[in-house]
């Protein structure tokens, strides 16, 4: 059999799990139907061949409606994570550049953080009229200042090392300087910072959904279902919370799989491995 | 720190700099250099002073460590390229393989990128070169190799060269004058 060294294993299991997350996301849109179907002779069914993750008390097919609510997780988490994502390289590097931003920027980091997340994550759903808008804007609006805080680290730091010195002293422009030196060492943290929002995105639009400050009830999402599983628990309709719930913690573990994955395999020290 | 040290060095002079650890001799270097500025005093190339020459600095400073000094993230052939050297003749008395070029620094050794910071710190707009303990962790034989080399550059393109180093007869053997930091008047 042929060994992979840990290089190549990393790019295997990347482009595994992408493939995976890909394929639950495009499949939402196509199981919207059989999702919302209910059918009251098959209602309340334990998990069996024909519907593996059971039926709820409406006889709809939970296998599809978890597979449309990781759908929308990951939707609406790619769509918060990008949002997020953006505002942190831009505040972070004005951060990194100008004084006077740096003040400004740096209190704003330490608002948001001082807020308790979810607690924030929740006043800013409220206030923008909840649903998919709130939602959206609750999650992107109160991520952004922890990846900001690493891309103002990371260009405060590469301003002073040796090489970037020695490169300004040598008469490269700027920018060749920003090609050079600056790019090649802000991409990689920056698009591992972005996969790595995924998870606490998706997360938190599932607490706040499940506490009633998310997406409206007809939208099968996560957080939705197990919100509404909860009240089925005490009835012995243990499938009704278990599968879907396992799943999200299998797609937050791929997310961040693919985030560690995606560092190791940008970083060029690991070369040798 | 370094109040009161008054320093010059001449076109195609060789100057050595030696004090205890801790005096400021690196200081000193970045000061020259033009990577830091001084509270008070004045760092001049015939007479200007130093921040005003644009672009490439004439007064170019060779690090102590050679693996901070290389970006650790593009191959070696673009970190060389930034000082505009890329004569043929300077890599191959450098014994800089064109091989190395394309590797990243971290596939290269201490001696070897060494080499490639003193080809990129000798472009054509250099006139003093800084050497601060450059060849203080290398081998004795690589370190032969490069001081020979640095001494006929020197030689060929009339450059004043500063080294600071603890070893002193490495100092006798390659400098014109020696200096000493004189210890802080505090």
């Amino acid at each position: 059999m042929r060994v992979w060294n840990r290089r190549q294993a990393a790019l295997v299991f990347f482009a595994l799990a992408s493939a995976v997350l890909l394929a639950v996301a495009l499949c939402g849109p196509l199981l919207a139907g059989r999702a919302a179907e209910t059918d009251f002779s098959r209602k309340n069914l334990p998990p069996c061949l024909a519907y593996p993750f059971g039926t709820d008390w409406l006889g709809r097919d939970m296998l599809a409606r978890t597979l449309a609510g990781l759908s929308l997780s990951i939707r609406l988490g790619g769509l918060t994570a990008g949002v997020s994502a953006l505002a942190a390289l831009t505040l972070g590097t004005a951060a990194a550049l100008w004084r006077r931003a740096d003040c400004a920027v740096s209190w704003l980091i330490d608002l948001v953080m001082g807020i308790p997340h979810i607690l924030l994550v929740m006043l800013i759903a409220l206030a923008w009229g909840r649903g998919f808008a709130g939602v959206t804007a609750g999650v992107a609006l109160s991520h952004w200042p922890v990846l900001a805080r690493v891309i103002r680290g990371e260009i405060l730091q590469l301003r002073q090392a040796p090489y970037f010195l020695a490169a300004e002293k040598l008469g490269v422009s700027w920018g060749q300087m920003m090609r050079n030196h600056l790019l090649p060492h802000m991409l990689p943290q920056f698009f591992v910072g972005l996969v790595l929002l995924f998870p606490h995105a998706i997360l938190h639009e599932a607490s706040i959904t499940f506490l009633g400050f998310g997406l409206p009830p007809e939208q099968p999402a996560i957080g939705m279902i197990l919100s509404e599983s909860m009240g089925y628990l005490a009835a012995g309709r243990w499938w009704l919370a278990l599968f879907p719930g396992g799943a999200l913690v299998l797609v937050v573990l791929l997310f961040a799989g693919v985030g560690e994955r995606l560092r190791r395999l940008l970083d060029p020290a690991s070369i040798h491995e | 720190m370094l109040a009161g040290v008054n320093l010059t060095v001449a076109p195609g002079e060789r100057v050595g700099l030696s004090a205890p650890s801790g005096r400021g001799k690196t200081t000193l270097c970045r000061l020259l250099a033009g990577y830091d500025q001084p509270d008070r005093g004045t760092v001049a190339l015939d007479g200007r002073p130093l921040s005003a020459y644009k672009g490439a600095c004439p007064v170019q400073m060779i690090w102590q460590h050679p693996e901070g000094a290389v970006d650790p993230l593009i191959p070696l052939g673009r970190t060389l390229a930034e000082g505009r050297p890329a004569e043929e003749r300077l890599l191959a008395a450098l014994d800089i393989a064109p091989a190395w070029l394309e590797r990243y620094p971290a596939e290269l050794s201490g001696g070897e990128l060494q080499r490639i910071c003193i080809a990129r710190a000798l472009g054509p707009q250099t006139c003093f070169l800084l050497c601060d303990e450059i060849t203080a962790m290398l081998d004795p034989i690589t370190q032969a190799q490069i001081w020979r080399f640095l001494l006929e550059e020197t030689a060929r393109r009339r450059l004043g060269l500063l080294v600071v180093s603890h070893s002193r007869p490495l100092l006798e053997r390659v400098c014109t004058r020696i200096e000493h930091l004189p210890a802080p008047t505090r």
